[in-house]
């Protein structure tokens, strides 16, 4: 059962082959053998795991059950849960017991999804390796030298090792697109605002957007259904009907037009990463669609441009931990300021601690306009140059990164880990949805296609990369980890 | 604009982040690094360019300005590491 897709699993559970409680008890079995060895999980819920399938399985038997009913999953251990503890990967929250849940949790509650627990993440949402977790690193089920990309390494890796058949990941810039390239799993940030932030603990909240990660685009396009909306709790969620994700899956692609951006296929873009772009672009010219080349001009200021704006919105965001209200607290206080400083050196890991630094000196006075004001500038031509490009062309692709998965501790110098995200970074700053879908293999170390939109174009994206899924079995692959260990 | 160890230590305190020297030092040299990356939107003209804040061209809705929200104090103080009688406990600030 631990193959199978949300799709897939929703007709065995119509079927009765299986009950949500036998689906469930199968995939915490699994767990708990497996994940000692790839620490996808902080916290696994048991308990309440079970609960909720019984309470599937009942609203099932009175014919009640929706499309998600009994379907496990994982959360990003970035999404408050009632009751549960919620970490962000960080010492500062290891004691943190949220009082409510997020609207994203709340929904998928809703929608009869069972919760298997929280996944492993770089701290804060804050890395590209998930690598900068208070609670260790996670290994590749592909490649356990490798790491699962980050910083929803936790999520993407368990989706890849078949602990759960999808879960639910952050973005902020790349931060769900490319650990799914790494695990080899579909992966979907949506446009900016599609999906609430209520809950969602803030990294950088102009940025930050939740979204599915699961084996298949149709799967993502179940979550994403449930997901969306409209919510009084967040201001920048935009007020706009949400569709059934699902319908315009089978849209024949004849006559999209697709645009390769030439700064995507430059200098840093590994041969064999380049090789399996242009494979997947012939199998769309085989379904029908034309490709044209096009330019996003200021690719290249994307990643110093994040570097200001992020780090800014983050060192104001994470100044809530302050050892008082909640979370990490230094012993014996001389002071106020004593109790400020040591609770937040103690509590935060070395990433996190550059960020807030980074974006309290550029925002500074004498220091704001040079930084933050430029790098809003140059935000506004970013998102420029995807809005031209969109004119042009329906959907942009090329890859998620320009390497798959490199090896624990391969990337000790901050900024050569940062320069990792130079395909995925934009996307963020432009707002607009984009996707990873597996497009093949570097040695046994998967490679993602990463598909790009106009904002609000989810639909489309989810017809394109499901009818690439139709015509290639790449997302059907899973690491002899995950078979070794059925 | 190169990054000296006091603007390091002048963040630290700002941000309110205990830094000891030694550690200083090395974000002097790691944050040096990343302003040097940064540095590179300096080579473009942003001239009568509008900042932009948010991706989306929408405007903040409003709602009435109603109590929407019941007390819960308790609840949401079962998460903080000291409190007294409904009171977040903090060292003394005025003596």
């Amino acid at each position: 059962m631990h193959d199978k897709t949300l799709a897939e699993l929703a007709r065995s559970l119509d079927a009765g082959e299986f009950s949500s409680r036998e689906l469930t008890q199968h995939l915490l079995g699994r767990i708990d053998r497996l994940d000692g060895e790839l620490n996808c999980f902080i916290t696994v819920t048991f308990d309440q795991a079970l609960a909720a399938a019984d309470a599937a399985d009942k609203s099932r038997a009175a014919g009640k059950a929706g499309p998600l009913t009994g379907l496990p999953l994982a959360l990003k251990d970035i999404f408050c849960t009632r009751d549960v503890r919620t970490t962000a990967g960080s010492r500062m929250l290891d004691n943190f017991i949220s009082p409510y849940d997020a609207t994203v949790v709340e929904k998928l509650a809703t929608a009869g999804t069972v919760s298997l627990g929280k996944t492993n993440m770089d701290e804060f949402a804050m890395g590209s390796s998930n690598e900068n977790s208070h609670y260790g690193p996670v290994k590749n089920p592909w490649d356990l030298a490798a790491v699962p990309g980050g910083s929803s390494g936790g999520s993407a890796a368990a989706v890849a090792a078949g602990l759960v058949p999808a879960a639910i990941g952050t973005d902020t810039g790349g931060s769900i697109r490319q650990p799914a390239a790494f695990c080899g799993i579909t992966g979907l940030k949506p446009t900016y605002g599609r999906v609430s932030r209520y809950g969602m603990i803030a990294y950088a909240s102009s940025l930050d957007q939740a979204g599915p990660m699961a084996r298949t685009a149709e799967d993502c396009a179940l979550l994403l259904s449930a997901m969306a909306g409209h919510d009084l709790h967040d201001s920048t969620c935009v007020a706009r009907g949400v569709p059934d994700y699902t319908e315009e899956l089978d849209t024949p692609l004849a006559g999209l037009k697709i645009g390769l951006p030439r700064e995507y296929f430059g200098d840093g873009l590994a041969p064999e990463v380049e090789a399996a772009m242009r494979d997947a672009v012939k199998a769309f010219e085989s379904l029908g669609a034309s490709v044209r080349e096009v330019s996003l001009p200021h690719t290249h200021y994307a990643i110093p441009a994040y570097y200001v704006i992020a780090p800014a919105e983050a060192s104001s965001n994470l100044s809530r931990y302050d050892g008082v209200r909640f979370g990490h607290r230094c012993d014996s206080p001389s002071d106020l300021i004593d109790l400020y400083k040591r609770s937040r050196a103690e509590g935060f890991g070395d990433e996190v601690k550059r960020r807030i630094l980074i974006g309290t000196h550029t925002l500074s006075e004498g220091f704001f306009d040079a930084y933050y004001k430029k790098a809003q500038q140059v935000r506004r031509l970013i998102r420029q140059d995807f809005l031209d490009a969109f004119e042009e062309v329906d959907v942009l692709m090329g890859p998620a990164s320009p390497t798959p998965a490199f090896d624990l501790g391969a990337k000790k110098d901050p900024v050569s880990m940062y320069l990792q995200d130079i395909y995925t970074i934009a996307i963020n700053l432009a707002g607009i949805p984009g996707m990873s879908v597996p497009a093949g293999f570097v040695g046994n170390r998967p490679v993602g296609l990463q598909i790009l939109g106009n904002h609000f174009a989810e639909a489309r994206l989810l017809n394109v990369a499901h009818q690439f899924q139709q015509a290639t079995d790449w997302h059907r692959h899973r690491p002899a980890f995950a078979e070794e260990n059925a | 604009m190169a990054l000296e160890h006091a603007d390091v230590q002048r963040a630290a305190h700002l941000a309110r982040l205990g830094l000891n020297d030694e550690d200083a030092a090395r974000y002097v040299d790691d944050l040096g690094r990343i302003l040097e990356m940064v540095d590179m939107l300096q080579a473009l003209d942003t001239e009568g360019i509008a900042p932009l804040a948010h991706p989306l061209d929408v405007t903040q809705r409003l709602r009435a300005d109603e109590v929407t929200e019941s007390d819960q104090r308790e609840r949401f103080q079962r998460c903080a590491p000291a409190v007294e009688d409904g009171l977040y406990l903090v060292p003394r600030v005025v003596e």
